[in-house]
């Protein structure tokens, strides 16, 4: 994967994760929350209805005793006896005295609609009542209660009036109700903060004054009375600000006037905007937590993935790497075999010939310095393209390693001797630092000598004429370390970097195949062991060689 | 007495000159391009020391022939002709019982200083068993043998 694809994959992860968690609590927390609303609604809706059957009933009562009361005395007395302004007004005060009051006043209508008497706050004598509809509901009825009208005087009110009869002929006796009193037993009904309370007409006009919707006796109230059934009636509805209202009504006065109590059901329910600053931070600071633990794991993980996968490609280059030397080396054996062969033809034809001028006859020839100088440039190339199977081979060698017990020392030692007389000859001294307390490992003698044999030829080389080559080994936890350092004229960073690559070489055609080091390498890590190079130009070259004191199962594997 | 010596290699061009340089310094040497040669030539002669080279084609390679050597002329030394791809080999040749391993392409030199220890060390097995011999010759029951 590429960086971005990285950063797209993350961010993923983070959305995922965030929906995971958020969205099952969203749900939980909104269920929760509806259905503790519709309980809370469901109790509203009770205590409206159970308000509003408590409230029609004193209503009903107020009237059913108006009516009782009037008929009775309706029933009792005659019409020349209330026709007494004096006998009418002890009879006023009497009925309000008794019942508290809620008679704003009383007349005496004779049977043709005339105002006979009266007793109240206005002039009514006089006033005649035969076009008025209640007038003659009366007189076909015997009782009635009227609608509230603006009558005579003006003024919203209602009235009970009942038919009497006694030998002078039919006669009306008709109280008008108090609208206050009776608009103040419905505002009983009013509860909350929105809640309120009046009574319609079955046309839907309002008989009582309504507290909100400035809704004045008489006005339309906008309900729809067909809708309450005979019982009590829940009806729910939206108004047009999106409120939600609950209108619970009854029907009172015989089925003539509708009691409504109205409320909105979610008037004390909690809600979003009433929620106090602590919540606030409170349910921040969790939403907080939350992204920030979901980006922080996320991101952990994301890296870990980006590890592993970076690891991957690392052992699959190694892998590629491997087996591209693998394939290498079995072609390098095969062509240093074939080359391998014919050499050693040439080398001994060579020598038969060398044989051969040793005699005589040869000795004497003119051109003997000519066939000596040639069969030794024969010899010399000979040689030379034996070096280059000989490491061509060593580097392909299947490198099964022979493993047995080595005394590293020792192994050193035999190296350093093969070398001595070159040294010698160029002035090199060689100082050796070896640790007698290391123990014999298990390793693979005669390719251990080569990588010696391999970096010290190398040390030799670097250092030309005079100087010193110093070999050390020592012991650590679970390694052996041989260190072998030259003064030498040191190697270049820009070489640095390719000194373990088969074939590169700084030397002369005829001095380096630059074999060397690219077999020690692949002959350590058989090994199960590290190489290192530390150098500084012109000063001296270290390389480090580091061997495991037991067997890893890489190596036996 | 004269060193015998038997090469045995498959490459005719080698052979010919090794053998041709040994005869020079003076070696008997005979030499045959195959394994099976060479059993049958150590059945006519006794040899010092075979030169043998490990890979061959045919029947019978380098190693399949030193066991029968081995078996047949256990006395014989055997020095192994070998590449670098058969190093492994020259490995187990040695647990079968050859005397040493030399690298091709050979020198000359080295070859000849191979020949001249394996010739050694037969010659102080020869001696060896000879003095055995002797002390069998010479023993006789109640007599003490103190010449050593
Ligand atoms: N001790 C050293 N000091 C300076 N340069 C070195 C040293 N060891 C190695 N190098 C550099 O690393 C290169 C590669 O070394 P390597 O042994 O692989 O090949 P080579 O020595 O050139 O050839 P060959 O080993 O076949 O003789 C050398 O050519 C040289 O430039
Ligand atoms: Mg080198
Ligand atoms: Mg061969």
């Amino acid at each position: 994967m590429s960086k971005p694809m990285y950063r797209v994959f993350r961010q993923k992860m983070i959305i995922i994760t965030l929906l995971i968690s958020f969205v099952p609590l969203t749900l939980l927390g909104y269920t929760i929350y509806y259905g503790f609303a519709k309980a809370y609604c469901q109790r509203v809706e009770q205590q409206m209805t159970a308000r509003v059957t408590a409230c029609s009933q004193s209503l009903d009562l107020f009237l059913e005793e108006r009516k009782v009361i009037l008929s009775a005395i309706a029933k009792s007395g005659s019409l020349s006896y209330y026709n007494d302004p004096s006998h009418l007004r002890e009879l006023f005060e009497t009925i309000n005295n008794q019942t508290g009051g809620g008679l704003v006043d009383l007349g005496v209508i004779d049977s043709h609609g005339d105002h006979l008497a009266y007793v109240g706050p206005y002039s009514l004598e006089g006033f005649n009542y035969r076009e008025q509809a209640w007038f003659n509901l009366v007189m076909a009825k015997g009782i009635y209660v009227s609608d509230v009208y603006m009558g005579f005087r003006q003024m919203p009110h209602f009235v009970i009036a009942v038919k009497a009869g006694d030998a002078a002929g039919d006669w009306i006796l008709r109280a008008t109700i108090d609208p206050e009193i009776f608009a103040r037993i419905v505002t009983t009904a009013q509860t909350g903060k929105t809640g309120d309370a009046f009574i319609i007409n079955s046309a839907g006009i309002c008989q009582s004054p309504s507290r909100f919707n400035k809704k004045e006796i008489l006005a339309p109230s906008g309900l729809d009375p067909s809708r309450f059934g005979s019982s009590t009636t829940v009806v729910k509805k939206n108004t047009v600000s999106g409120l939600r209202r609950v209108h619970v009504g009854k029907w009172i006065n015989n089925g003539n006037w509708l009691l409504v109590v109205t409320q909105d059901p979610d008037e004390n329910l909690p809600s979003f905007s009433d929620m106090k600053t602590e919540e606030i931070t409170i349910f921040s600071l969790a939403l907080f937590a939350i992204v920030v633990t979901t980006v922080v794991t996320t991101g952990m993980s994301v890296n870990k993935l980006q590890e592993r996968d970076r690891e991957l490609e690392e052992l699959n280059a190694h892998l590629i790497q491997t087996d591209k030397m693998a394939a290498l080396g079995k072609m390098a054996a095969g062509v240093a075999h074939e080359i391998n062969n014919p050499l050693g033809i040439i080398a001994t034809k060579a020598g038969w010939m060398r044989d051969l001028l040793e005699e005589e006859a040869f000795r004497n020839s003119d051109n003997f310095k000519e066939y000596d100088g040639a069969l030794r440039k024969i010899e010399e190339h000979v040689e030379r393209a034996g070096k280059v199977t000989h490491n061509m081979l060593g580097f392909a060698r299947s490198m099964e390693p022979v493993m047995e017990r080595v005394n590293i020392n020792g192994v050193l030692k035999k190296t350093l001797e093969f070398l001595d007389h070159h040294a010698q000859i160029n002035n090199i001294r060689i100082n050796t630092g070896f640790d007698d307390a290391i123990p014999e490992i298990m390793s693979d003698r005669s390719q251990l000598q080569q990588v010696f044999l391999n970096i010290i030829n190398n040390a030799v080389d670097a250092i030309e004429k005079q100087g010193t080559i110093t070999v050390e080994t020592a012991k650590n936890a679970e390694t052996l370390v041989i260190d072998i350092k030259d003064t030498g004229k040191g190697i270049p960073d820009t070489v640095k970097k390719r000194i373990f690559d088969p074939f590169f070489t700084t030397k002369a055609a005829e001095k380096g195949t630059g074999l060397g080091l690219s077999i020690t390498y692949r002959i350590i890590e058989k090994l199960g062991g590290t190489i290192r190079v530390k150098s500084r130009k012109g000063k001296g070259t270290c390389f480090t060689v580091v061997l495991p004191l037991t067997l890893s199962k890489k190596t036996i594997a | 007495m004269e060193i015998k010596v038997l090469v045995v290699d498959d490459e005719i061009d080698f052979l010919e000159t090794i053998v041709k340089r040994l005869e020079k310094k003076g070696l008997h040497t005979v030499g045959v391009t195959s394994g099976e040669d060479a059993l049958i030539k150590i059945k006519e002669k006794y040899y010092d020391v075979i030169l043998l080279d490990i890979k061959m084609p045919g029947g019978m390679d380098g190693l399949d022939a030193l066991k029968e050597i081995k078996s047949r002329q256990p006395l014989a030394e055997v020095i192994l002709l070998t590449g670098h791809g058969t190093v492994e080999s020259s490995v187990e040749g040695m647990r079968l019982g050859a005397f040493d391993y030399v690298l091709k392409p050979a020198k000359f030199e080295e070859l000849c200083e191979k020949i001249a220890q394996a010739y050694m060390k037969k010659s102080d097995q020869d001696n060896k068993i000879r003095k055995a011999n002797i002390q069998q010759l010479l023993r006789f029951p109640g007599r003490v043998f103190d010449q050593e």
